[in-house]
């Protein structure tokens, strides 16, 4: 069930740019998604997930990307995150989704990152997951979030 | 118990928000890895790391824990300091290692965050 001021939810867009190593703002993003999810009345569990997505995300666009953006789509049945980078892509992502593989540098996992837990963590936390990938050129991660399924 | 407790208990050092004391700890949740602390952290934990960069301000502001302990004498730079004071949330180090910090914890009633919310 959504409550009342959950009906009224605005379309916003929410738009950041990554930057190479640009590791502050995956958590910038977040809580500052996840303000505006408070103030639109969102659930907990809604604002976490979304939440999680997005740091998560943000993360792997600036460990492995050259740059990239961090969109973020609220409507009123879904939320949708997407993230856009030209970077180094992903080889297999049968294995990055494999939870512990991780090609981070040692600086990133002394950050507290690293661990192999971003996209099982991203998968998760979606109801619709979809990563399109090209080794040498980028990735494109789109994750949705239903508002009127899962609780 | 309330932080003012667990500032004794842990022999710790407050290094913000020391008006923030009374806050009420119920549940603790003791790790090195965001990724970890955002999936399983529930709201009004208590961290326990050993992790002292910025990041773990923004993990758990998302995370909307209640207080982060630094362990192993570890502590975080003037900017992180300034940067949780600012947004409330209490930050204290103790000498103490991880292990100890969680068991003591343990002892006088805190419980794993996961366990409360079973």
């Amino acid at each position: 069930m959504l409550n009342d001021s959950f009906r009224f939810t605005p379309h916003i867009t929410l738009e950041f740019k990554i930057g190479e190593k640009d590791f502050f703002i995956a958590g910038e993003s977040a809580s500052r998604v996840k303000k505006t999810l408070q103030q639109l009345g969102m659930k907990q569990d809604i604002i976490k997930r979304t939440a999680i997505i997005i740091y998560e995300a943000a993360m792997n666009v600036a460990i492995h990307a050259n740059h990239g953006t961090l969109k973020v789509y609220i409507d009123p049945e879904v939320i949708s995150i997407i993230t856009e980078d030209e970077g180094p892509g992903i080889p297999d992502i049968e294995l990055a989704m494999k939870e512990g593989y991780s090609t981070a540098s040692h600086e990133v996992r002394e950050m507290g990152f690293g661990a192999g837990m971003g996209l099982p963590n991203i998968k998760q936390c979606s109801d619709e997951l979809d990563i399109d990938t090209k080794v040498g050129v980028g990735t494109t991660l789109k994750a949705k979030i239903c508002l009127n399924n899962k609780n | 118990m309330n932080l003012r407790d667990v500032k004794e208990i842990l022999n710790a050092e407050v290094l913000c928000c020391e008006d923030l004391l009374d806050r009420e700890v119920k549940t603790c949740f003791a790790c090195d890895l965001i990724s970890e602390m955002l999936l399983h952290v529930q709201s009004n934990t208590l961290l326990v790391t050993s992790l002292t960069n910025a990041h773990i301000l923004h993990a758990a502001q998302v995370m909307d824990a209640l207080a982060v302990v630094f362990v192993a004498g570890k502590r975080p730079d003037a900017t992180v300091i300034k940067k949780s004071e600012q947004s409330g949330l209490p930050l204290m180090t103790t000498k103490k290692l991880i292990f100890e910090c969680c068991g003591l914890l343990y002892l006088n009633g805190v419980r794993d965050s996961l366990e409360e919310c079973d």
